[in-house]
């Protein structure tokens, strides 16, 4: 075990990754960073220091700088996994999905399908994503609710900076295309990592990162830590969560969730996306689908609200999830009788 | 004509242009009795330029088409009967009835899909050529490239901008080929592309080199991307695009009533413009094969057509279980 931040866990399982396989292939935007400027290649070497070095280790052919161009890389990372290669494309922030949507959703997406199982697109698109650096509307926002919706795609959001290293590894191994969601507010995160070359979490099994009989706690990403601090505040007043980290939410371990709600018999969602058609209210659907008998109250949902991601700091903490809302979600869960 | 093509290269060459023509005049007929369902739209009139890129490459080499894609298929080494019977629908099909007439692919072949995308398919090829500039060169120093077809509609995308500079820029072997056949859909290029029926300058503008030639002409197909490969393969050169002045003998989709041709446009392209009617006159001619030879192609070429429906319309069709499948190798 290595203690690391969740930046660096990323650069060095990558790094690893394109020692081990020849095929892995990095590209993006300034995934270099300072070419064709008087400082140089590497001048910048990622602006979330998550490539730094892979350029002098792996040359340009491997580590390809793109211009600022979201539908090629995506279209490109396809193209190249369609060729054989392992590629691991960074889309800058997970905002500039909307302008490589087609690449994502109508082309890698769907490969396989439209050629009848015939293909492979072990493509990895990581995405920098998420609130809390007062970034404002188009630099904070989560896209977890659309790619989840996407049939093809894997979608994978690491809490801790072990998940990170385990869950990008599969990820790059995995032969289907996988949405890898970096919560940008996480980079400075420090845990202790797995130093195994071969480290892997299976994608489709959640984690239980906090363990309590009265209420279930589901999170992904950034919401996990939030989760885990209203739990323990819980516990100093004898309220025991489950605190259920996704991990993934294309697959969904379904049955984490349920066999906790079976227990606890109430269950808190949260969500930093809005409110509707969410990750919130798909497990909320789930549960009172196939979990109805055992809910003693109405499921609560602590999301971001209908609204684009504001800017100023007093806005933006009052538009996210944060663990005194949790907290409020708990005890009113368990105040229904 | 070019006189590097020996009488073996000739005659292939004709059969595959005439296995793309008759495999669209017949689903033009098919398409009528209501038994293919969904949007098909024919290649007819455009078969110089699929053959006469496609017969330069070998199977390392990968080519990215269209929503008209059939001809590419086809002249890439796709399998006619799968390919019928893809459209027909059956499970049998080339992608066992999941993508039918746009999505028609055969990644082991290099050919890595039509798509029902205008534009989509410029970037993808673009990762195909880093993917053949990382493998790096052959014994011979020739790199594998990577083939985009573009109509005139497509270089309108901005996908298809963007896919060019990446290629410039990381002078990846990739080749946009645009054929110009007039129309972007029901519109014609007098009003939809700026540069009117001149694309290749907005290739040239990104920074490749270009070239043109009449993609009713088989041999001058052929000269020129022979050119464009000899340059495209050097490792260092980077891309390249062409653009081929073709025409587009049926509407943008079958149904299309046409409303936007000229009079008896139809009749003089098909008259004066057919690539085919052209090939067949200049190796007549040139006592290069006869009409014997000629005529002994096209009637074999309808028989494998003939059979090709005949097995779509016997081939097992897919079940409602099918539905699930192969959205995931493992979920």
């Amino acid at each position: 075990m290595a203690k690391l931040m969740y930046r660096d866990a990323i650069r060095n399982t990558i790094f690893q990754e394109m020692q081990r396989d020849p095929r892995v292939v990095v590209l993006g935007e300034d995934v270099v960073g300072g070419m064709g400027t008087a400082g140089g290649p590497e001048a910048i070497g990622g602006i979330w220091s998550t490539s730094t070095g892979l350029y002098d280790a792996f040359g340009p052919d491997r580590v390809i700088d793109t211009p600022i161009s979201e539908s090629a890389i995506v279209g490109a990372a396809g193209g190249l996994a369609l060729a054989g290669k392992r590629p691991v494309a960074e889309i800058m922030f997970a905002d500039f999905i909307g302008v490589c949507m087609d690449q994502l959703w109508n082309q890698i997406a769907k490969f396989r399908y439209m050629f009848g199982g015939k293909s492979i697109c072990p493509a990895v698109i990581r995405m920098p994503c998420g609130a809390g650096y007062n970034a404002a509307a188009q630099h904070s926002q989560v896209i977890h609710q659309f790619v989840t919706n996407m049939p093809g795609l894997k979608v994978v959001m690491p809490s801790t900076p072990e998940d990170a290293c385990g869950l990008l590894r599969q990820a790059i191994r995995d032969d289907d295309p996988v949405i890898f969601l970096e919560h940008k507010f996480l980079y400075g995160m420090s845990g202790e990592v797995s130093d195994d070359p071969e480290f892997c979490i299976p994608f489709g099994h959640a984690r239980l990162a906090r363990a309590g009989l009265d209420a279930t706690i589901v999170a992904a990403g950034m919401m996990v830590g939030y989760a885990e601090a209203a739990a323990d505040e819980l516990a100093r007043d004898g309220i025991g969560c489950d605190v259920i980290d996704l991990r993934t939410t294309s697959p969904l371990d379904e049955e984490a969730i349920l066999d906790s709600v079976e227990v606890t018999g109430r269950l808190v969602v949260v969500d930093e996306a809005p409110p509707r058609c969410s990750l919130a209210t798909d497990i909320a659907a789930l549960v009172a689908s196939k979990a109805f008998a055992s809910l003693k109250a109405p499921t609560e949902m602590v999301t971001a609200p209908h609204t684009p991601v504001p800017f100023a700091r007093e806005l933006e903490s009052a538009y996210l999830p944060s663990p005194a809302k949790i907290v409020a979600a708990v005890r009113q869960t368990l105040s229904y009788r | 004509m070019s006189m590097q093509l020996n009488r073996e290269a000739l005659t292939r060459a004709y059969r595959q242009m005439k296995l793309i023509r008759e495999f669209e005049e017949r689903l033009h007929e098919e398409i009528q009795t209501g038994e293919i369902a969904g949007f098909t739209h024919l290649y007819c009139g455009q078969e110089a330029v699929a053959v006469g890129v496609c017969e330069h490459l070998t199977p390392r080499d990968k080519i990215v088409s269209t929503h008209r894609g059939h001809g590419h298929c086809l002249a890439k080494g796709c399998d006619v009967e799968g390919m019928m019977k893809e459209i027909w629908g059956s499970q049998d099909g080339l992608c066992n009835g999941k993508g039918g007439s746009m999505h028609i692919a055969d990644v082991e072949k290099g050919m890595l899909g039509a798509n029902g995308i205008v534009g989509a398919g410029a970037p993808i090829a673009v990762g195909a050529a880093l993917s053949a500039k990382i493998d790096g060169p052959d014994a011979e120093g020739k790199l594998g490239v990577a083939i985009t077809f573009s109509g005139d509609g497509a270089c309108n995308q901005g996908t298809t901008f963007e896919a060019m500079n990446l290629a410039v820029v990381t002078k990846a072997p990739a080749i946009f080929v645009f054929e110009n056949n007039h129309y972007s859909e029901h519109t014609g290029n007098a009003y939809a592309v700026g540069t009117r029926d001149d694309i290749a300058s907005r290739a040239e503008a990104f920074g490749m080199k270009v070239w043109r030639a009449d993609g009713t002409d088989f041999f001058a197909v052929h000269d020129c991307m022979r050119e464009v490969l000899e340059y495209v393969r050097v490792p260092g050169n980077g891309p390249a695009a062409v653009e081929f002045d073709t025409e587009r003998f049926f509407g943008h989709f079958e149904g299309d009533p046409q409303r936007y041709r000229g009079e008896g446009e139809i009749e003089r392209i098909r008259t004066t413009r057919d690539c085919i009617r052209k090939f067949r006159g200049s190796v007549t001619e040139a006592g290069l094969l006869s009409d014997a030879d000629l005529d002994d192609i096209d009637t074999a070429t309808l028989d494998t057509i003939e059979a090709a429906v005949k097995a779509s319309r016997a081939a097992p069709r897919p079940g409602a279980a099918n539905v699930l499948e192969n959205v995931y190798i493992n979920y």
